[in-house]
């Protein structure tokens, strides 16, 4: 069976986050030819050292997201602190200060769904180590989408609660653990 | 991603509220505002847009809930308190020189950020000569502004941001208690003007020296991002001042050439004396 080629990937992670991604985005090369959101939960200040201390880990570009950008391949885009970051129809990227969703703002949900109106069967999405249930309802979408769920095996990560939440809404989602997750989305823009 | 029923339908929405209630939500950005409709929809208990348009067609009494989906209405006073520590610190010099100063507040919401500004030019010493206008689509949000009153349990967060913005009293000193609320000095209203006014629809009303508009364009698209930018740009007189959100800039906007970076990162722009 051949599935539509995957034209984003969005990732999803809360506590532990920066361990995780320090495992999979630096497992990437430098034309990873896919934009690659990310929402992260931190404390709403204004400057965060995420996108600083992942770039430096990784061939890949890191910054925060602007809004009314597009989403440009081999970049990686985190939503900034205490904004969501969605996907507009036109494939820009969009920056919102509406209510927080299960509390948190950016919202993994938030971004999932917005990312599978826009992408359909062309979005991966990716929910790694968290303490909570954020992503869960996102990854959903994707897959309803036709898009491809991936989730942290919930014994590797340093928080179960949000890979355990994520697969027990999207059971078909397959469990890998941060290297079988890069290996995974090499793969799939490499057989193109 | 094909156009869909929803799709369709929703754009036939946006029409209905304009044709009928004059409000063009047309050029907002689209994932955050069919988020914030479906969201309306299951609150006023639709089905589908379609649905909520016939109720809204024939039902005036449901826009101003409809309305309150429509714009988010999210504010906080002294809301980042580093812009309003850049605004006091470097454009307040040179507003300082201006024998007579007007401001525009757009998208002012309940009024925080003009009571912020309020409370700055008093502290700084120019509230006398300045004239803060304050302007929104949402007469609720403005009906808020014009009384004024928070709710008491934000006064530590309006506290603290107050201080770190290089607050030069207590803010106490701006508000008194009463019946569960904060209610704000009304000397501070005094040269302060709030009204109706669409930066998808009006036109410029005053020549101002400095345009403070935050948390408002990140939602509209750049094409209306642009018709905004334009409004400040034919406001502003010479070399006058204006301040976007945090997030907030004049990259992808069609003016960014009409302005020089001020406060890069403050989000201060400048207009550029030669166009
Ligand atoms: C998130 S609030 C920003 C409040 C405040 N400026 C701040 O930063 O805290 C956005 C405001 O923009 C207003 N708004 C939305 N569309 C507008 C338009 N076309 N013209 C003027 N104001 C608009 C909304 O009603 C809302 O009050």
């Amino acid at each position: 069976m051949t599935r539509p080629q995957l034209e984003a990937v969005a990732v999803g992670a809360s506590a532990g986050a920066l361990e995780a991604l320090s495992v999979v985005l630096p497992a990437l090369p430098p034309d990873f030819p896919l934009p690659i959101l990310v929402v992260v939960h931190l404390p709403p200040d204004r400057k965060s050292l995420m996108a600083g201390l992942l770039g430096d880990r990784c061939r890949l570009s890191v910054r925060e997201a602007e809004d009314k950008e597009p989403a440009e391949p081999g970049t990686v885009y985190l939503a900034p602190p205490d904004y969501h970051l969605m996907v507009e129809p036109d494939r820009r990227l969009s920056l919102s200060g509406e209510e927080p969703v299960l509390f948190s703002r950016p919202s993994i949900d938030v971004l999932f769904e917005t990312a599978a109106e826009t992408y359909g069967p062309g979005l991966a999405g990716v929910i790694l180590s968290g303490a909570n249930s954020d992503g869960a309802r996102g990854l959903r979408a994707i897959m309803n989408a036709g898009g491809v769920g991936m989730v942290q095996r919930p014994d590797t990560a340093l928080a179960q609660t949000m890979p355990t939440s994520a697969l027990a809404a999207c059971p078909k989602a397959l469990a890998l653990d941060l290297a079988e997750i890069a290996a995974a989305l090499r793969d799939m823009v490499e057989s193109r | 991603m094909p156009e869909t029923v929803e799709d369709i339908e929703f754009r036939l929405l946006l029409e209905a509220v304009l044709r009928k209630y004059h409000y063009d939500f047309r050029g907002y950005s689209i994932a955050s505002l069919r988020r914030r409709l479906r969201q309306a929809r299951e609150r006023l208990g639709c089905r589908t847009f379609s649905q909520l348009q016939d109720c809204v067609l024939h039902d005036s009494s449901v826009f101003p809930t409809l309305l309150s989906y429509l714009t988010v209405q999210v504010s906080e006073l002294f809301r980042d308190p580093a812009y309003f520590r850049a605004v006091r610190e470097q454009v307040v010099p040179y507003l300082r020189t201006y024998p007579s100063l007007k401001v525009w507040v757009a998208g002012c919401s309940t009024g925080e950020e003009v009571y912020s500004l309020a409370i700055l030019f008093r502290e700084e010493g120019v509230e006398d000569r300045t004239m803060i206008y304050g302007t929104d689509i949402n007469p609720e949000a403005l009906r808020k502004a014009e009384a004024g009153v928070y709710d008491l349990d934000r006064i530590p967060l309006f506290t603290e941001n107050h201080r770190k913005s290089g607050g030069k009293s207590s803010l106490s000193d701006y508000y008194t208690a009463a019946y569960g609320g904060a209610v704000f000095d009304k000397s501070l209203r005094r040269r302060a003007v709030f009204s109706d006014h669409s930066l998808a629809a009006d036109e410029v009303f005053a020549e101002v020296q400095f345009v403070s508009c935050r948390n408002v364009l990140i939602y509209f698209d750049r094409e209306l991002q642009n018709r905004a930018i334009g409004l400040f740009h034919d406001s502003l007189s010479h070399k006058g001042f204006l301040g976007l959100g945090a997030r907030e800039s004049l990259r992808f906007t069609e003016h960014a050439e009409s302005f020089e970076e001020f406060d890069r990162e403050e989000r201060i722009y400048r207009k550029r004396g030669d166009r």
